[in-house]
């Protein structure tokens, strides 16, 4: 910033709070300061801070009774999680469920994101596309769920339609836990994905079919690599929302336990803070560790 | 780029079957929205607007909106001052660690809700609860002020790095003051990134339910809690199809402003997906 | 991004930091010394209030559903305002789903009091979250059953701590249209071989584990199980081992009770234990006829107690709504709503349908006292045979391995 050394005189009336602007300009790190002190002040100390305060719990126990937290160090609630085998499988599920997610989410997402990105010519029809695919958003995440249970029980709307064909839906359980996460995290992939295929410029597509590729050529040769970092940063959301995600397996999941069960469960359920913070530690590691494996592809500026 | 037929009719063909995947189970919401059956059946056994009635007419409804929008009110405040002062430092200085702080403002997003909702929710019972401060409305605007920091972030940042300095320092240049300057010059570019950011935190928080649960304090009942606690009751069920109806409707407007002013669909992307 | 690994090796600090602290924070021991293999310590000493003096305008209650209606959920159901304009205190109604989040809520201190089961009361009594109940301040407990008066899960040592409010079994809930012939034992839901395997449902708590021990001790008398929640290592490994044998039965596990309805109304489940207003909705839904029936080994139930937090900020109004609550008009009216038998004696004259207490047995001691009704498992056996026995951490964490 090319800062003008002297300043006209100002008139009067703008008085006091003039000589005050004047002088923060003069002293920018003074400004910076201002700026920033408040919005770390909450993030950093309220919210790493509370952070900090629930992981100390994992090194805690509580009294098995009453509940009362025990402030005495002990490893007791990792080696309960590590050793009990049913931590493991849950872990593993849970994993599992949000890599299938993710890929249910990529194929949709693509193929949509491409239309109305690259496809389609009217500005209007892409900002519907757009808005159509975003509105379920809004729909409340609880109603979308008890939709969801009305499609895939016993007798419901899905078993309703394959009837005729003589077939029957997978009813509550594992397969609708996954479509229905896939479902209610679409969006969250999609719109990331729009947003790089935007940014894509068309001159190089038709560059790349000038040159004799064809439509799927480019797809893979061209435009793929360049909204990887979109792909990644919309794989972000989808995975750390599921692994977060107890409520939709309790509606849809007939007896499916995810990982966040175990974590709510510990909290909520059985009073039991430390066990819970412990738990914690899984997704906080699986997702710092995603952050620093994907850190190099630039997904975190298209976060 | 040029597409053969045979392309286009595939593409429009999968974007289709993907917006009935989208559209189907909601139409399923508003057709039981009208079904008689006390519970969620399938298929519909008849027809009332009983449940539309109820709707209207619940005070439980009213009173959490009201709570929702109270809460939703605080938590843009609260995201609109801290996210706009953190995108004007970020794009107007160089410092140390400010892709830490970009990358700490993400956080609170990248982080599974339980894990933020417990965190608060055992900081506020060792901190707040022991000075006096019981839980409440305010621990709730806290919670959610948290992970709404970065959308108002997010479109202000954008909306800085595009419009640049050099409108700024003309305005200096031909003598207006720092205040003058704001306020003629930079607060116009970046009010409707404002407006897109808040709309946008404000819905992020209207939806919210897994921090709500641990932040909020007795009697209080935002409208996704209300949502919860009425699935659970006998003869509430469908009155909860009612409202989701009635809210998907009362959305479509606030979605469509917050396209037009932020910078088209892709900024719209920042609905809480691209924090 | 540099500085993001950076940020990330401060975050890997704050975990550190947690660990130092949690090594400093040792010396901030707050537990009850006593808690080890000594037996049970006594509950802190807290004092009953002496008078009730006026309301303090507000109330918050942590309840189960259906306990405190307002007139949200139907306008003719409600007890909560004519309460409120009797006594000037607004009532705030928290619904806790399970025993355990009901203890949860209770132990963060803001609630006056909490309709608690038996798996949830004692706990909140040596946890210091309920105080004793000054029985005369709540005038209606006079007449209230003799039976559920001083139980081991409502009193200490002779103390009272709360009031009782109502009662019932865990019933075995079946569609007679596919389960054929009616069962009449809890081995319909435990069998391996069941013609229903994949449309069982059972209950989403550890205190479920009580249901299987309790059909353990009529089939497999050689367990000496004497009461299914004071259970030893074998007992304990031979209920969670007949609940992983039933794991592959279940369709769902069912915590909320509209969960239950909904199924049995979609027939994914056809057979398993249920409360009696689950059997009432689904048969009210009119889609699908349930029936419902005691086994021959007896059955788990509830008996729940109105407590008064420890720390309340409004006990005037608490002990006033005690009061309302087992008052004979509203009792009747709480019990109808809910199912279950009313603990006022003299609700049975104000009950809307005339037969009401007779079919919940409601002044039936003998009926009464045949229900295991919830207790909280504790380290030194209910029965009396010393600190050998499972506590509720072990169900708990037992549960989550159960259900896999």
């Amino acid at each position: 910033m090319v800062a003008p050394t002297t300043q006209p005189t100002t008139s009067a009336s703008r008085g006091r709070s003039s000589s005050v602007s004047s002088y923060l300009y003069r002293h920018p790190r003074l400004r910076l300061a201002g700026l920033l002190s408040a919005p770390m002040l909450w993030l950093v100390v309220l919210y790493l801070g509370s952070l900090t305060i629930m992981l100390v719990a994992a090194f805690w126990s509580t009294d098995s009774f009453t509940g009362a937290l025990v402030k005495k160090p002990t490893l007791s609630n990792f080696h309960t999680l590590l050793t009990g085998q049913v931590y493991w499988v849950v872990a593993l599920r849970t994993l599992g469920i949000a890599v299938l997610v993710t890929l249910i989410d990529l194929v949709l997402a693509i193929p949509l994101a491409f239309t109305a990105a690259k496809v389609v010519r009217s500005r209007r029809l892409r900002y519907a596309l757009v808005i159509a695919v975003t509105m379920p958003l809004w729909a409340g995440y609880l109603v979308k769920g008890y939709a969801m249970q009305t499609m895939f029980i016993n007798n419901g709307v899905i078993d309703w339609m394959l009837a005729p064909l003589g077939l029957k839906g997978p009813g509550l359980g594992l397969a609708a836990t996954i479509f229905s996460l896939a479902y209610l995290w679409l969006p969250y992939m999609v719109l990331p994905v729009y947003a790089g295929m935007e940014r894509v410029p068309s001159s190089l597509l038709e560059a790349s079919g000038d040159l004799g590729a064809s439509t799927s050529q480019t797809f893979r040769g061209v435009l793929l690599p360049m909204i990887f970092p979109a792909l990644i940063a919309g794989s972000i959301f989808t995975f750390s929302l599921t692994l977060g995600d107890y409520i939709m397996v309790k509606i849809v999941g007939g007896t499916t336990q995810m990982f966040a069960n175990i974590i709510y469960d510990s909290f909520g359920v059985a009073n039991n803070l430390p066990l819970a913070a412990a738990a914690a530690f899984f997704p906080i590691i699986v997702i710092i560790c995603y952050l620093l494996a994907v850190r190099r592809t630039g997904a975190l500026d298209n976060l | 780029m040029t597409f053969s037929n045979r392309t286009r009719w595939f593409l429009s063909v999968v974007t289709m079957l993907i917006l009935v995947y989208v559209y189907f189970p909601l139409l399923v919401v508003l057709v039981n929205s009208f079904n008689s059956s006390k519970v969620f059946s399938w298929p519909p056994t008849s027809f009332t607007t009983d449940w539309w009635v109820k709707a209207a007419t619940n005070d439980g409804v009213r009173a959490a909106v009201l709570t929702s929008v109270k809460a939703g009110l605080g938590a843009t405040f609260i995201a609109l001052l801290l996210g706009s002062m953190i995108a004007f430092a970020v794009s107007r200085y160089d410092f140390f660690g400010r892709e830490s702080v970009s990358f700490l403002v993400i956080l609170p997003i990248a982080l599974p809700g339980i894990i933020t909702g417990i965190a608060l929710n055992s900081a506020f019972r060792s901190v707040l609860v022991p000075l006096g401060v019981s839980f409440g409305l305010i621990t709730v605007v806290i919670g959610h002020a948290t992970f709404c920091i970065v959308v108002v972030f997010n479109n202000v940042l954008a909306r800085l790095r595009r419009t640049g300095t050099s409108l700024e320092e003309a305005a200096m240049d031909l003598g207006a003051g720092p205040f003058q300057t704001f306020r003629d010059i930079t607060f116009p570019a970046v009010r409707s990134a404002l407006v897109a950011g808040a709309l946008l935190a404000f819905a992020l928080s209207f939806d919210e339910i897994v921090v709500t649960t641990f932040t909020a304090g007795p009697g209080i009942e935002t409208l996704p809690q209300w949502i919860f606690n009425n699935l659970f009751r006998p003869n509430q069920g469908p009155i909860i199809n009612a409202v989701a109806a009635a809210l998907l409707i009362a959305f479509i407007a606030p979605v469509y402003l917050a396209m037009r002013m932020s910078d088209g669909p892709s900024r719209v992307a920042q609905v809480g997906a691209e924090p | 991004m540099k500085q993001i690994s950076r940020l990330l090796a401060a975050t890997a600090a704050s975990v550190v930091v947690a660990l130092v602290a949690a090594g400093c924070g040792s010396s901030d021991t707050s537990t009850p010394s006593a808690s080890s293999s000594t037996g049970r310590p006594a509950p802190p000493t807290l004092t009953a209030a002496t008078a009730v003096g006026a309301g303090e305008g507000e109330l918050n209650i942590v309840v189960w559903a259906g306990y405190a209606e307002n007139g949200s959920t139907d306008p003719a159901v409600d007890w909560v305002s004519p309460f409120t304009s009797a006594t000037g205190c607004k009532v705030n109604v928290k619904t806790g789903n399970t025993s355990d989040e009901m203890v949860t809520l209770m132990s963060t201190g803001q609630y006056d009091g909490v309709s608690a089961s038996g798996d949830a009361s004692l706990r909140l009594i040596y946890g210091g979250d309920v105080a004793p109940v000054n029985t005369d301040l709540v005038p209606n407990y006079k007449t209230v059953s003799d039976f559920l008066k001083l139980k081991e899960w409502n009193s200490v040592n002779g103390i009272a701590y709360g009031i009782p409010h109502g009662w019932g079994a865990n019933v075995l809930a079946y569609n007679p249209a596919v389960v054929t012939p009616a069962p009449t034992s809890w081995g319909a839901v435990f069998d391996p071989a069941s013609p229903y395997a994949g449309k069982i449902t059972a209950y989403d708590s550890p205190i479920y584990i009580a249901d299987a021990a309790l059909y353990l001790s009529k089939t497999k008398p050689e367990l000496k199980i004497t009461n299914p929640y004071a259970l030893d290592e074998t007992q304990f490994a031979a209920a969670v081992a007949l609940l992983k044998l039933q794991r592959p039965l279940i369709s769902q596990y069912w915590a909320a009770y509209t969960d239950e309805v909904t199924s049995f109304g979609a027939q994914s489940t056809v057979l398993g234990t249920a409360w009696q207003i689950n059997v009432n909705l689904i048969n009210g839904e009119g889609k699908v006829k349930v029936e419902s029936l005691v086994p021959s080994e007896g059955a788990t139930g509830w008996s729940d107690t109105w407590m008064i937090a420890s720390k309340a900020a409004h006990p005037n109004c608490m002990y006033k709504w005690m009061d309302w609550i087992v008052s004979p008009k509203v009792n009747a009216q709480v019990a109808e709503w809910f199912g279950e038998a009313p603990a006022q004696t003299l609700a049975c004259a104000e009950t809307s349908d005339k037969n009401f207490c007779d079919g919940y047995h409601a002044t039936d001691a003998a009926y009464a006292n045949s229900i295991s009704y919830w207790t909280t498992p504790t380290t030194d056996c209910l029965d009396g045979r010393g600190a050998i026995c499972k506590d509720y951490s072990a169900w708990s964490q037992a549960w989550t391995e159960i259900k896999g």
